[in-house]
């Protein structure tokens, strides 16, 4: 059995008076893939939020390798390790594509595994060629990529991964499903929030299915894979044959 | 001609000490969301320390009195930041408030300790010459101010465009809930912001006694004159603050010069038009 690299047991979150998450609890495993799936509203995003800290649980714990962060402010849980690449990006935008990445620099080590700003480079090369450019001026797919190498500057124990694939070309879609598929061979431990399913389960060792702020599945991801009549209750997917 | 060249002058020293003041005040509004009403009072505070230290210390002149007012205000501002403005921190009408409530405090604080009269702050000997250029004598001194404002300007420019730090902190006006999801330490960055916001308009309120010198009242007079300053300019902006302390500075010294009765509607129409057409500013990003 592997480390359990993140755990959520039983919180609860809201916004304002309405009540978003409902004794939700997950756990993601120390070099694993867990996609947590679930129609618009279903409160994936309340979800990552409230790892991130940007939104308080009011009940229940998130820690990280056994370690309460729950509580924390989000710059704290940055630090402990928990690196986010939120829904719609938001990448600086009056900020250059290199001060992007810098400013996100935390524990960097001598490990050639270690991320820094060469890595980085290495990984996206159009991020380097346009490393002077103010950030809000890429494409869509290149904010992508400075969003994902952002995080990864940061050197994170866990990646979110909020709907990566969001509004993002077929081609430019497989590129960040590659690239995800990359991270979790080094070894990242991965919470991955999807509306595209295909690219979810194809990524992904366990799955967390979330309708209207209930878990109502968790398992691995193969009992979903072919799974028609749960797809269709809870993702609202139709498949053609 | 000579009233021309000398207003325009006066215009610029004018803007330069509006920058001072507005530069600092546009960062801590654009990063905190704070419109800290004290930052008039922390220029005249400046203005009282900064002219008490010139007359009573021996040694101490201008620029002395400069830097080390700049930092006491600092640590004022620090103080004002981490004791008072942190317990508010999800309650921005208390936050206003309060800074209101600290400028009055400060104010009442040096009526009484420096009495009701002004005190007028020596120009340096060596500024007393006027310059001559064009055939034209011009106040040295208040050409000297100017250069200050344009020095403080690039190294504001440096410190926010050049370092990390900077990056960090446009990170954080451009989106604080981000910012702090990657691990920049806001919390130090506010406290730090704060303080250097504070050190620069004291600093600036002594560089000012010699052309307004210290009196009471002095934070009410320059504060209204910031917040145009950045409203017209764009919070959170240095270019903004920098482009609309002189826009400011000549419109309200010619103003004053030209049409006295009518100084604060020509003070006020151009940030109506701004709020009305451009409410993010000239230069800035956030609506006002």
């Amino acid at each position: 059995m592997a480390t359990e690299a993140l755990t959520i047991e039983h919180i609860d979150a809201f916004y304002g008076d309405s009540h978003v998450l409902h004794g939700v609890s997950l756990s993601l495993k120390e070099g694993q893939v867990l996609a947590l799936l679930g129609r618009n509203g279903a409160g994936k995003t309340t979800c990552i939020s409230a790892i991130m800290g940007l939104v308080a649980p009011r009940n229940g714990t998130v820690s990280l390798f056994g370690e309460t962060i729950s509580g924390l402010p989000p710059e704290a849980i940055s630090r402990t390790g928990v690196g986010l690449v939120p829904q719609g990006r938001r990448i600086f935008p009056s900020l250059t594509v290199k001060e992007n990445l810098v400013i996100a620099r935390q524990r960097e080590s001598d490990d050639p595994k270690s991320w820094n700003l060469q890595r980085i480079f290495n990984l996206f090369p159009r991020l380097e060629e346009r490393q002077q450019q103010l950030a809000g001026s890429l494409s869509g797919g290149e904010q992508q990529m400075l969003a994902l190498g952002r995080a990864l500057m940061g050197n994170p124990r866990v990646l979110l991964l909020d709907e990566p694939s969001e509004g993002l070309a077929p081609l430019i879609v497989a590129e960040v499903g590659r690239t995800i598929a990359l991270l979790k061979q080094e070894g990242q431990s991965i919470i991955l929030v999807e509306q595209n399913s295909n690219l979810a389960l194809s990524l992904a060792d366990d799955v967390v299915i979330l309708n209207t702020g209930r878990v109502v599945f968790a398992g691995p991801a193969s009992e979903v894979v072919g799974n028609d009549a749960l797809i269709t209750q809870h993702l609202g997917i139709f498949h053609g044959h | 001609m000579q009233f021309w060249i000398i207003q325009g002058l006066n215009s610029l020293a004018l803007g330069g000490l509006l920058f001072l003041l507005a530069s600092g005040f546009s960062l801590i509004f654009g990063l905190m969301r704070i419109a800290n009403l004290t930052h008039g009072a922390f220029f005249m505070l400046g203005a009282y320390l900064g002219a008490n230290a010139i007359r009573s210390i021996d040694g101490v002149n201008l620029w002395t009195a400069a830097v080390g007012t700049g930092l006491l205000v600092a640590a004022a501002g620090g103080l004002l930041e981490r004791l008072v403005l942190r317990q508010l921190s999800t309650n921005p009408l208390g936050q206003v408030l309060v800074t209101l409530g600290m400028s009055f405090i400060i104010a009442d604080a040096c009526l009484m300790i420096w009495g009701g009269d002004p005190i007028p702050v020596p120009t340096p000997a060596d500024l007393r010459k006027p310059l001559l250029l064009f055939g034209f004598a011009f106040p040295t001194y208040r050409v000297v101010v100017v250069g200050c404002a344009i020095v403080a300007a690039i190294a504001l420019y440096g410190l926010l465009e050049r370092t990390r730090i900077g990056a960090m902190i446009r990170a954080g006006v451009d989106d604080m809930d981000m910012a702090r999801a990657i691990g920049i330490p806001v919390s130090a960055l506010f406290t730090a912001v704060f303080c250097l916001g504070a050190g620069i308009a004291g600093a600036g309120g002594v560089l000012g006694g010699p052309i307004m010198s210290a009196y009471p009242g002095l934070d009410a007079d320059m504060l209204p004159l910031a917040l145009i300053v950045v409203i017209l300019g764009g919070v959170g902006s240095l270019l903004g603050a920098f482009v609309g302390s002189f826009i400011i500075g000549f419109i309200y010294t010619f103003g004053i010069a030209l049409l006295p009765d009518l100084a604060y509607v020509i003070l006020f129409l151009p940030m109506i038009v701004v709020i009305a057409f451009r409410p993010q500013g000239l230069f800035g990003r956030i609506g006002a």
